[in-house]
């Protein structure tokens, strides 16, 4: 993993990080399998350099970027967030990135873009997930991901290339990934290859799995349970073993409501979740 | 040659039950020391206890059609131990996920029991186990009589409520929980006319 340039994010003096052997041992990236520790073990050869990003549909200017150039030249900045995984656990992580707003700006959105899809990379032949379902539990591949136009220009959701302030290691989703951090962490799309702005909702992957599991917009919500566990609360990954494992109260738009809240003022979000 | 084995060999079996039932338990604690539960140790302990359960569970089942496959009779002893330790595995499960899972915050068991149809399955699955291990000791079955035989028939009844437990717990994947449940049906299939017997014990 390389060094990178950035600006530092000043955190509150009682945050307490999630260890980055932890970050880097304990991820969901099902194109690598199922088992948390799966992807870590299956994809150090993902080939993360090169890596183009292609930018099309409802722009003025659609085009494709190198993202190893994009890092050294879009002006990266540190951001502290908790993710919160929709099975109740949470990490705080330092992201290392950029507002996407600001990127896609670029490319001059069209008054018809009203919605942001996002698609992982498709390579069976690198990914065995997408090989075998059974490897890759079922899910539909490429995996696809999507944002309404207000969510993807909101300052706080950024497009990530680095943790701890080093670039991302493949099972995190190098080598460019989303964090949006007042949804549950299934939105946070990996290794994205493709982003289009389209005037309809996009299909999202794990509403096309679960949809009365998974909805679309998948806002950290402690009032509206999973139908098959509760969200009110959830496990903070920090340092320490079994034993120091600790519950914490799951807070709306996982502590964010501030910021975002508004965004959804007059949605029902029992029936939008 | 009748096939029966004399005593020391079924009680060498059994021994081999024990220590396989307990190796793991003792592996596992070693690995919470070492911090080898990966980075959500809670989740990954429930998981390994629950799985060991079930394993018992289905090779507790297993017992009886081996033993008439291969005319062993005294194989029939290893059900006691085997049930026993799946027990041990199931409370070890239920114990770590009250403990550890949701820090003994009794309001929060009380609600998940009540509201998650999985956690309701698991739970009856545990209850009935529970009854079964109290009633396991040899004093009791003798004056149990034939009510024994029913009350401990009720595990064809948890064998399906902890398959079906493990199906629902599942993020997504249902094929490792799939193989389990046919496995166990197989096993109940085998062994129909027995469980219908017993169910019409209770007319």
């Amino acid at each position: 993993r390389k060094s990178l340039t950035f600006n530092p994010h000043e955190p509150a003096p009682d945050l307490v990080l999630t260890p980055q052997a932890k970050v880097i041992s304990h991820n969901n990236f099902y194109e690598f399998g199922t088992g948390k520790t799966d992807p870590a073990e299956n994809a150090q050869r993902l080939r993360t350099e090169p890596w183009t990003l292609t930018v099309e549909g409802e722009v003025e200017k659609p085009g494709t970027v190198d993202v190893w150039k994009l890092m050294g030249e879009i002006g990266l900045e540190e951001r502290i967030y908790r993710m919160r995984c929709v099975e109740a656990w949470s990490m705080n992580i330092p992201w290392v990135g950029f507002e996407l707003g600001k990127f896609l700006k670029r490319f001059a959105p069209t008054s018809r873009a009203k919605y942001v899809a996002f698609e992982t990379l498709y390579d069976p032949e690198q990914m065995p997930g997408q090989r075998n379902r059974y490897v890759g539990g079922g899910v539909d591949y490429p995996y696809v991901e999507g944002l309404r136009m207000d969510e993807a220009l909101h300052p706080l959701t950024i497009l990530s290339v680095g943790l701890y302030g080093k670039t991302l290691p493949p099972q995190n989703g190098a080598p460019i990934r989303l964090v949006v951090p007042w949804k549950y962490g299934f939105k946070g799309i990996k290794s994205i290859v493709k982003i289009r702005l389209v005037e309809k909702m996009p299909p999202t992957s794990w509403n096309k799995l679960a949809p009365q599991e998974y909805g679309f917009y998948a806002n950290v919500n402690p009032e509206v349970d999973h139908p098959r566990w509760s969200q009110a609360s959830e496990r903070f990954i920090g340092p320490g073993g079994l034993f120091a494992v600790k519950r914490q109260p799951t807070l709306p738009f996982n502590g964010y409501a501030e910021e975002v809240a508004s965004l959804y003022s007059n949605m029902d979000l029992r029936k939008f979740y | 040659m009748t096939g029966q084995w004399k005593k020391p060999a079924a009680s060498g079996l059994q021994v081999a039950v024990h220590i396989g039932a307990l190796l793991p338990l003792l592996w596992l604690s070693v690995a919470i020391t070492d911090g080898r539960l990966g980075g959500d140790p809670v989740k990954e302990l429930i998981h390994y206890l629950g799985m060991g359960a079930i394993r018992l569970l289905l090779l507790t089942l297993l017992v009886s059609p081996l033993a008439k496959a291969v005319h062993v009779g005294q194989l029939n002893r290893l059900r006691r131990p085997l049930g026993l330790w799946c027990f041990a595995w199931a409370t070890l499960h239920f114990a770590a996920w009250l403990a550890l899972d949701l820090g003994l915050d009794w309001s929060l068991i009380g609600a998940e029991l009540v509201k998650r149809t999985y956690i309701l399955l698991g739970f009856s699955a545990w209850l009935v186990l529970l009854m079964l291990a109290v009633t396991s000791i040899p004093a009791l079955l003798k004056q149990m009589g034939r009510n024994w035989k029913k009350l401990h028939g009720l595990l064809y009844l948890v064998v399906i409520l902890a398959c079906w437990h493990f199906w629902w717990s599942v993020k997504s994947g249902w094929i490792e929980p799939a193989v389990y449940t046919a496995v166990a049906l197989a096993l109940l299939a085998w062994r129909y006319q027995a469980v219908a017997r017993w169910a019409r014990s209770f007319r």
